[in-house]
């Protein structure tokens, strides 16, 4: 309306340019798009306009700009563009390209001067499918629900077909329309229904019995846990292979087992751990002694010149035997702590029971082993291939053999008088080696002048007479009735150790028989050793000629097989019990004697004198009767006949080895020790007296 | 039969103050000595010869404890451990 008017001016007014131009100026521009409307509206308000116009007066703002004429007529362009005045045009962004402000050339010119989200969706969009499937799910229900109604009404209203249809229709449309929420008689109505009193119901359990477990792993106890299932699978197996008879034996085991571990029963504690314990404490109480045993050597031995002495370690006793003596020794070869103590009595009118002990240097109050004896006890040896066999030889002539793996206190085999036991006292068992179907064999020899061949085969002992020793010195088979033979009693034998079946016999008149195994009628030599009883003989260890004896004539001999007279003879000053090759040198070896005195010669250093004279128990009534070296430590046993057994460590002069010569090396071995002795019997043997076996 | 007259004469020997046999537990089941002192040498040690015990084990599973002797001042407390039970002994070893 406004430019309407303005138009109408300046048309009117064309005469007034000076003052009308100034208004017409700005308006030149939109004169040629409002010239239509001015055309149409031209005649209508042209009276109006002019009657308007001429009643007022012009008028000028006092502010408006005052130009000169020229300026007026000046013509302006002005560019109808479609930017936006409002949009930025200097928009400036940040290139991180070229570090620095750069402007942006397009700038968004959009102008929004109404918008309004409508609610129209893509008929395929997932909205709208979602809403048709809901509207569908509805339709469906509520048509048929009102389908029958619909058609009720139909027939109901008896219009005409073209009605009927529209009707139905329009109740179809309608069922439609229904569902969509009707935008203008639209009311939502709710209704709650009655809650149902909400009732807390709670029973409660006895809590299920519950016990704490705690274990932790460790390496070892994975380990334990393989083994035992280890050993189970073993046992089932075995099981498999067992009869059924032995099952049963299995089970009731079990199930004493099962009754026992049960307990707290004291007597399943190991016996192996209680012997350690008490082995312990002896080593606490006898520590000094242990000390000496293992590391003392006697440093005086440096100023004597040749003399050595015997320390004193243990003593061991048994209450039970310390009214028997000891009459047998012997170190066990495998097991170098453990010897065999045998009780017995030399007195031939106080005979009583014996009583066989092992002990142990590692426990010196109590033996080890303890097996009682009917009889008393003369000899004994200890087999060395199988350390747990040990025969006995009785004073009632019956030889045994015990199992010291077994505990009981009865020998597994014992001769009797059908099996061909001695009529007189055993005085020498040794065990020989296996025959040839490695059944255990031992010889024994007894006064009654045979020298037995025991064998063990299977369960029994079988014997076989060897050899019989008469006096005459050759071995009578069966002569006439008339004659009776003449027995010599054999009171002591050995073995030589290199030569197998060679042995040597010393008998109660003195003498001496070498005998060998293949020959059982005769002897190969006889020597006239004493004048009594011969009470050891021994084979040197080293030396294959050279053997000893001793007797209660006083005197220990020495010989050489090859010679009728014995190389060296030392007279001791009292009846000698037993001698000893010492098994470290084939030139010393220890003899005792019934005043009590262990003594000690080496060949090498002194060969007239005892190196060691000493007076081993404390009073001179005990009368020693056993002497036996440690086959690898320096100690000695002695036995005496109150039932001690001493034992005694050797002081370094007695185990003295050939003096080294500077820059030489020392050779050892036994062949130093054949050549020692051989020097040593050089000096003595004349050449013309050996006699030829 | 055999424990008990080795206890005894292991109780005998000179200088042994008393002697305990524990079980697997830890309760002491035959002791010599007086209840409060037995009570107390067997938990202890019993704590300590499993210790020992699983210390020796760890470092090569095959191995086992076979003693454990702790020598003091006083005494000297000898343990040896069997599979169930637990033998002390203490001793006066100086006399």
């Amino acid at each position: 309306m406004p430019q309407k008017a303005t138009s109408q001016k300046s048309k009117q007014v064309s005469p007034k340019v000076a003052s009308q131009s100034i208004k017409t100026a700005p308006l030149k521009a939109v004169k040629p798009a409002v010239k239509k409307k001015d055309d149409e509206n031209a005649t209508d308000m042209g009276d109006v306009a002019d009657e308007w116009m001429q009643g007022k007066t012009l008028l000028k703002p006092p502010d408006q700009l005052q130009l000169s004429e020229a300026e007026l007529k000046e013509e302006l362009t002005r560019v109808l563009t479609a930017n936006n005045p409002h949009a930025p045009q200097n928009i400036v962004r940040y290139s991180f390209k070229e570090r620095c402000y750069k402007p942006i050339s397009n700038v968004d010119q959009l102008a929004i001067h109404f918008s309004l989200d409508g609610n129209m969706l893509h008929k395929d969009s997932d909205e709208a499918r979602r809403q048709k499937a809901r509207t569908s799910i509805a339709e469906e229900y509520v048509a048929d629900s009102t389908a029958v109604d619909g058609s009720e009404d139909g027939r109901k209203e008896n219009l005409g077909p073209d009605e009927e249809k529209e009707s139905e229709d329009k109740g179809s449309r309608g069922k439609k329309e229904q569902k969509l929420t009707n935008q203008f008689n639209f009311s939502e109505r709710a209704s709650q229904t009655h809650n149902n009193p909400l009732r807390e119901k709670a029973s409660q359990t006895e809590p299920p019995p519950r016990a704490n477990f705690s274990a932790t792993t460790n390496q070892w106890e994975i380990y334990d846990y393989y083994i035992v299932e280890l050993q189970k699978q073993e046992r089932t197996k075995e099981k498999q292979k067992a009869p059924p008879v032995k099952k049963e034996d299995e089970k009731s085991k079990k199930k004493q087992s099962t009754t026992e571990s049960q307990s707290d029963d004291i007597t399943k504690v190991s016996p192996k751990v209680v012997q350690i314990l008490e082995r312990m404490v002896n080593q606490n109480r006898f520590d000094d002694i242990a000390q000496d045993f293992k590391y003392f050597e006697d440093a005086s031995d440096e100023f004597r010149e040749q003399e050595g002495t015997l320390l004193p370690l243990w003593k061991f006793q048994y209450e039970k035997a310390k009214k028997l003596a000891v009459t047998a020794l012997c170190w066990s070869q495998v097991y170098k702590d453990l010897f065999a103590v045998g009780h017995g009595s030399y007195d031939f009118t106080k005979q009583g029971h014996g009583m066989l002990l092992f002990y142990s240097l590692k426990n010196s109050t109590y033996p080890e082993f303890i097996f009682k004896t009917d009889s008393g006890i003369m000899c004994l040896d200890i087999h060395v291939g199988h350390p747990h066999l040990v025969a006995v030889g009785f004073y009632d002539g019956s030889v045994a053999v015990y199992n010291m793996k077994e505990m009981g206190s009865q020998p597994i085999h014992k001769s009797t008088a059908m099996t061909g036991k001695h009529t007189d006292p055993v005085w020498q068992v040794k065990w020989q080696k296996d025959d040839m179907d490695n059944h255990p064999n031992f010889f024994s020899v007894s006064s009654d002048g045979r020298v037995t061949s025991w064998t063990l085969v299977k369960n029994e002992l079988m014997y076989m007479d060897v050899i019989k020793l008469s006096v005459d010195g050759v071995a009578l088979e069966g002569q006439g009735d008339d004659q009776l033979p003449t027995m010599a009693c054999g009171t002591s034998f050995d073995f030589h150790k290199q030569i197998d079946y060679l042995y040597i016999v010393g008998t109660a008149e003195g003498k001496i028989h070498k005998c060998s195994k293949a020959y059982s009628s005769q002897f190969l030599e006889t020597y006239n050793a004493h004048n009594m009883a011969v009470d050891a003989v021994r084979w040197n260890h080293f030396h294959p000629k050279v053997f000893i004896s001793c007797s209660a004539d006083w005197t220990v001999k020495i010989w050489d097989q090859t010679i009728n007279t014995p190389m060296f003879t030392f007279d001791l000053n009292a009846p000698v019990g037993d001698v000893a090759w010492a098994p470290y040198s084939s030139t010393v070896f220890a003899a005792v004697t019934t005043d009590g005195k262990v003594h000690v010669f080496d060949l090498n250093v002194n060969k007239y004198k005892a190196i060691c004279e000493q007076l081993v128990v404390a009073k001179k009534k005990n009368k020693l009767t056993h002497v036996e070296f440690n086959p690898v430590h320096p100690i000695i046993i002695v036995g005496d006949d109150r039932g001690y057994v001493t034992c005694l460590k050797v002081s370094p002069n007695l185990r003295k080895m050939p003096k080294e010569k500077k820059g030489q090396d020392v050779p050892k071995g036994p062949e130093v020790e054949v050549a020692k002795m051989e020097k040593i019997l050089s000096l003595l043997r004349e050449p013309t007296s050996a006699v030829k076996k | 039969m055999f424990l008990e007259e080795t206890l005894k004469r292991i109780q005998s020997h000179k200088g042994v103050l008393g002697t305990i046999v524990v079980n697997a537990e830890g309760i002491p089941i035959r002791t010599t000595l007086d209840n409060s002192t037995t009570v107390q040498y067997a938990g202890l040690l019993h704590q300590l010869t499993i210790k020992a015990r699983s210390t020796v084990r760890d470092i090569d599973p095959q191995n086992d404890l076979t003693f454990l002797r702790i020598r003091s001042k006083k005494h000297e407390i000898m343990v040896a451990p069997d599979k169930e039970y637990l033998l002390i002994v203490i001793q006066n070893p100086s006399e």
